[in-house]
């Protein structure tokens, strides 16, 4: 960017928020409370463990501003989370705190935030952005909020996004008294990494993604930190493991994101190529999605989703994945009723250990502001190594969120 | 301006056309009076341009309860040969789905395009617009209700002239899908004579019965010319439940271009 463009883009900034009548822009603010209980249908496997029931607090809500032009955007989610068992489960984070602004073909985003990017449902291999939060849930259905710039631009030809990412966000874990956690535990707290400047060494990445008719596509290319770390058993007097400390390695990879939809069938396709330590590895997820649409005049859709996992890498050298060659067989049921009431069920079945890990996710709302979650994660991990630390942690959530 | 002059050219360019369409208007043929007078209405709205309004969709099922929704839906006017309209539907209420998305872009003789954009994921995903009959949010409009109003996706039949209970005279219309899995059978249509606004739609379902009745109602004339109902309301008679849409004021004055309608613009707001 050259200084005269630099200085452009600040006086916009300055214009967009001292120009626009208080009146006209759009501020909305939802503070909400949510109370959740886990319980656990059997004693641990570890010592140190708790037994059967794990109560947290969550405190969190979102603010967004909207300009009147609607060229600049404000949205900001903080979230805290306080574990009544488990201190490395109480926590807080920015989720979210960005700015936002579009400059005719060009736009800017600069803060804290969470990007998605891929097509697959079980998983997927090509988003890399963000760092997962690993102790809200085993599933990567929840993100840490990343310090980013964006700068996109959108062509005939589709749209283009370069991002620099200053900071590293680790990956958290439960603590000692935590279930659905390796044995010994994870020490976040004795943290390494191979590039030199650690936490800032700092990420880029490119993303491209067009809409071609019945395919959206999304290429992209990142160069930085691993997400995943590997976990380095580290040896107690005795010789025995005592702990696992988490390793960040270089990350290098490329990837695609494809989906052709047609009539009431989603196709999906997302694959990656890593270079990660001295490996390289493929990780790929294929799919289809079909949905049934408003079922006997029910009103109701019911979705079948079958996908493929693959992945190449062999262990030891880089962050384990128990998804190597692994089947997801899963079902979307969506009431379409005024409480939108929404059932998600699947399982991911390991082609060669016959592990399972099982899902069931439902929700629907209770009258106008309350929000009523239930979701049961089922583990049969006995002869997967991977997995086998859960084998005894199969639960059930209930979240109950009161919106403001 | 832009639309006012986009407007005045389609009017000049269009006279020999209106001349011929005058014709149709009053021929002895049902097809071919019946294209003329939904063309008549479809050509009222050319040259809008764009537009944006905040609405309240109220639930009412049989027994009296009522949910809320509040949405607004920002329209660009179909922008080349095989487009439809184009627009997003974005949601404020209920909390739980507030920043929920959904981008729409019709086409004529093709699938819809659609987009869902899910707050709490961040995700943007291409969703199938296979589902035409299923309901819209729980209400009692169908996909198909909200994103077919393209001109080309009907067969029209002239059945009469009729007068309203509010005294309107009314042209009565057979509209016959013609895209794909519509819930449909057929639709009445009903047209004011001297505005050529659709007054009510009447849903046949595929066993041929009155399924839903559509009133729209408390129309006002914008600068421009363009009409616009403020509240519509879906009577189910079947199950009983309604359906109210409320709008606040249309505002044509909105800035938005296709950009406002593409998938990466819905995580914006």
């Amino acid at each position: 960017m050259t200084r005269s463009a630099h200085s452009i883009f600040i006086v916009s900034f300055a214009a967009a928020f001292t120009q626009a009548p208080a009146h006209s822009q759009s501020v909305r603010v939802t503070p909400e409370i949510a109370i959740e209980s886990r319980v656990f249908a059997q004693d641990p496997q570890f010592d140190g463990q708790l037994d059967a029931f794990q109560a947290a607090l969550i405190l969190s809500g979102d603010l967004r501003w909207t300009s009147r032009d609607r060229q600049t955007r404000v949205r900001v989610e903080p979230y805290l989370r306080l574990d009544a068992e488990d201190r490395e489960r109480s926590y807080g984070d920015i989720r979210e705190a960005s700015l936002g602004r579009r400059f005719s073909d060009w736009d800017v985003l600069f803060g804290v935030t969470q990007e998605f990017w891929g097509v697959a449902e079980s998983r997927n291999v090509v988003d890399i952005i963000n760092q997962f939060d690993t102790v809200e849930d085993f599933d990567q259905g929840e993100k840490l909020g990343q310090p980013a710039l964006r700068l996109g631009r959108r062509t005939a030809i589709g749209r283009f996004d370069a991002y620099y990412l200053p900071f590293f966000r680790q990956q958290r874990a439960p603590g000692r008294v935590g279930r659905v956690r390796q044995d010994p535990r994870l020490d976040t707290d004795d943290v390494a990494f191979e590039r030199g400047g650690g936490r800032w060494a700092g990420d880029v990445a490119l993303r491209y993604t067009h809409t071609a008719g019945r395919f959206d596509i999304g290429l992209h290319a990142f160069r930085g930190t691993s997400r995943a770390p590997l976990l380095v058993p580290r040896f107690g007097p005795g010789g025995e493991i005592d702990r696992f400390t988490p390793f960040y390695q270089r990350l290098t990879q490329g990837g695609v994101d494809l989906q052709f939809t047609e009539g009431p069938w989603l196709l999906k396709v997302e694959a990656v190529g890593l270079g990660l330590g001295d490996e390289r590895i493929v990780s790929a997820v294929a799919g289809f999605e079909y949905t049934f649409f408003d079922v006997s005049g029910s009103g109701a859709d019911v979705g079948l989703i079958g996908e493929y996992l693959y992945d190449s890498r062999e262990a030891l050298t880089a962050p384990p994945t128990p998804f190597d060659n692994d089947a997801f067989l899963g079902t979307r049921v969506t009431l379409n009723d005024t409480q939108d009431t929404e059932l998600l069920a699947g399982a991911i079945i390991d082609g060669e250990t016959r592990a399972v890990i099982g899902t069931v996710e439902l929700q629907t709302r209770l009258g106008e502001a309350t929000l009523l979650e239930l979701e049961g994660r089922y583990f049969d991990g006995s002869g997967d190594p991977l997995l086998d630390p859960f084998n005894r942690d199969s639960h059930l959530t209930l979240r109950l969120t009161r919106y403001f | 301006m832009r639309a006012s002059s986009l407007a005045a050219t389609l009017i000049a360019g269009m006279t020999p056309t209106l001349a011929l369409a005058d014709a149709a208007l009053t021929s002895a043929d049902p097809k071919e009076r019946g294209y003329a007078i939904a063309a008549r209405s479809d050509a009222t709205d050319a040259g809008f341009g764009a537009s944006s309004v905040r609405l309240a969709m109220t639930l009412t099922d049989p027994r009296g309860r009522k949910t809320t929704r509040e949405l607004q839906i920002d329209t660009l006017e179909k922008s080349g040969e095989g487009d439809g309209d184009w627009s997003v539907t974005r949601f404020f209420s209920p909390p739980d789905v507030e920043g929920t998305a959904l981008l729409s872009q019709a086409r004529i003789l093709d699938s819809d395009n659609q987009w869902l954009y899910l707050p709490a994921l961040r995700r943007t995903k291409r969703i199938s617009s296979a589902n035409k009959s299923g309901p819209f949010v729980g209400s009692e409009f169908a996909f198909e209700d909200l994103t077919a109003s393209e001109l080309g996706k009907y067969e029209y039949i002239y059945l009469g002239t009729e007068t309203l209970g509010d005294g309107t005279e009314v042209d009565k219309l057979q509209c016959n899908p013609l895209y794909e899995r519509s819930g449909y059978t057929k639709l009445h249509c009903f047209f004011d004579t001297e505005t050529f606004q659709a007054r009510r739609l009447e849903f046949f379902d595929r066993g041929g019965r009155l399924l839903k009745t559509l009133d729209l109602q408390a129309y006002r004339q914008y600068p421009g010319g363009y009409h616009r109902s403020h509240r519509q309301t879906m009577q189910n008679h079947l199950t009983g439940k309604s359906t109210t849409l409320t709008f606040e004021d249309f505002d044509f004055g909105v800035r938005l271009s296709r950009r406002d309608f593409e998938p990466a613009a819905l995580a914006d707001f």
